[in-house]
């Protein structure tokens, strides 16, 4: 692991893959870290990338932050991109972390070749993960059970448990993916603490919220977007998924996008079928 | 003598400009600005106490590394405040009225009144995305003003109807109708909608704290 400084915020980067190989960035979702793409990420490392992913702002081996802001996500996704390579290269992005990715091409479309997202095609419904940025319905006892929990967050601190309370936890979040998995899952994204492992996402960061943001507006610039676009879509709505359809987006879909739906999947394609999305994007990227 | 106020990680400077009994005006300043030192002759004639809250990244609050502002936080800022004064009259200039707007429609209750005002930072980035820019060049200077709080705050977007359903929460719980006075000249699109709303009526501001400072 290295670590990248956006601006004083500490962003840590984990590497599959040799060092000398064409870089790729993987971007992972809202309340994931980089390490959920421990499966995935080495098949493209042995297809000869070299695989490059960071935790966001607040989440698994980074820093947390005094603030939080879809602006502030971009930017380190920037300071990481411009640690990684001058050249243009490609970018696969899941869910949240595909919407900070498109909002990046589409401020610096020369730094980008190819972009593969991973269940985070933009739909009508406010994307879970992210709807702090996206939620704009606005109801007097979300706002202010809101500002009661940022009363609440001075010297907030995670929850302990056991490495099976809390996977059996992270399963309301993650309920297709198996209990082995969300074990592993604890053992890098949790720390273990004298009193039991807490999750390393900043205690501060809340599910929901509510923000000014549009899925429409997304959709809209999808149309335009500047490079060529790989959708991998899972077709079985999760708590955590945008339900995006390939009938749903297909109107917004920029000329010559292609998209994979995954039948019999969820929101976590590349973690329930990491050997077909990894041939798809190997391809895709070749 | 300055009140340290926590808002999650941040360290808030809440002024006391003037002691009083009754309910406080609660001053927000606009983008880029901090408190003032003494209360604005405007304002003099309100009767009841007067404090001015920093936001994040301005005046004597905490400047936080690597940005990541909203207006939705600056709202909790404002909140953090509230609670220290249990209720209050709001007087935001530019920035801060919209901040005031966003207040009083989650802390209808509490919030008696807001009053909207010209000011830096009214407009934000508009009502919705314009054309794909580069926003992202580190801003140079050494703050405060935190340099990215003028870069994330200035390109925060403000659509009409976001702005009009706090100004519905706004009128729907509080207890003085209608809540919101707009003074400001400037009418971006989102304070148009809030005014064409029976939550908001224009008026100068000195009719403005003369209603919500004889409002029970």
């Amino acid at each position: 692991m290295r670590r990248v400084d956006s601006f004083g915020v500490e962003i840590a980067v984990h590497e599959w893959g040799r060092e000398d190989a064409p870089p790729v960035l993987l971007a992972h979702g809202g309340f994931d870290f980089a390490r959920t793409f421990e499966v995935f990420a080495p098949m493209l490392a042995d297809a000869g990338w070299r695989v490059v992913a960071w935790d966001q702002r607040g989440h698994g081996d980074s820093g947390h932050a005094a603030l939080y802001g879809w602006q502030a996500d971009v930017r380190d996704m920037l300071s990481v991109l411009d640690a990684t390579s001058a050249e243009p290269l490609p970018v696969v992005g899941h869910s949240k972390g595909a919407g900070v990715a498109m909002s990046l091409i589409h401020s610096l479309p020369r730094r980008f070749t190819r972009f593969v997202v991973v269940d985070g095609l933009p739909s009508e419904r406010p994307q879970p993960d992210v709807a702090e940025h996206q939620r704009s319905q606005i109801v007097a006892e979300s706002l202010a059970e809101w500002l009661d929990h940022r009363r609440r967050t001075a010297g907030a601190v995670r929850k302990p448990g056991t490495i099976d309370e809390l996977a059996r936890r992270r399963g309301r979040m993650n309920p297709r993916l198996s209990l082995d998995w969300l074990r592993f899952l604890v053992t890098v994204g949790a720390r273990r603490d004298a009193d039991g492992w807490r999750w390393k996402v900043d205690p501060t960061l809340r599910f929901g919220g509510f923000g000014p943001w549009r899925p429409q507006w997304m959709l809209a610039s999808l149309s335009r977007f500047p490079v060529p676009l790989l959708g991998i879509l899972g077709l079985v709505p999760e708590p955590m998924g945008p339900e995006t359809t390939p009938d749903s987006v297909r109107p917004y879909l920029p000329p010559g996008a292609r998209v994979e739906a995954f039948a019999d999947t969820g929101h976590f394609v590349h973690i329930e079928r990491p050997r077909r999305v990894a041939d798809l994007v190997i391809e895709f990227l070749a | 003598m300055t009140i340290s106020l926590r808002h999650s990680k941040i360290r808030l400077a809440l002024h006391p400009l003037r002691e009083g009994t009754g309910r406080p005006l609660l001053l927000l300043h606009a983008l880029g600005e901090r408190s003032p030192a003494e209360v604005p002759a405007a304002a003099a004639g309100w009767p009841g106490a007067v404090f001015a809250l920093d936001f994040t990244g301005h005046g004597g609050s905490t400047l936080p590394a690597g940005g990541g502002y909203t207006c939705e936080l600056l709202m909790g800022d404002a909140d953090a405040a509230l609670g220290h004064l249990r209720s209050a009259t709001l007087l935001g200039r530019g920035l801060g009225a919209y901040i005031a707007l966003l207040l009083a429609g989650a802390r209808p209750a509490q919030v008696r009144g807001a009053i909207l005002c010209d000011g830096a930072g009214l407009g934000g980035g508009g009502p919705e995305p314009g054309a794909e820019d580069s926003p992202l060049a580190p801003p140079a200077a050494a703050g405060p003003p935190d340099p990215f709080a003028l870069q994330e705050l200035s390109r925060d977007l403000r659509p009409p109807d976001y702005a009009t359903s706090y100004a519905a929460q706004a009128a729907r719980r509080a207890e003085l109708e209608p809540p919101l006075a707009v003074c400001a000249a400037e009418r971006p699109p989102w304070l148009v909608a809030v005014l064409d709303t029976p939550a908001a009526r224009a008026l100068s501001l000195a009719e403005a704290l003369a209603t919500f400072a004889g409002a029970a």
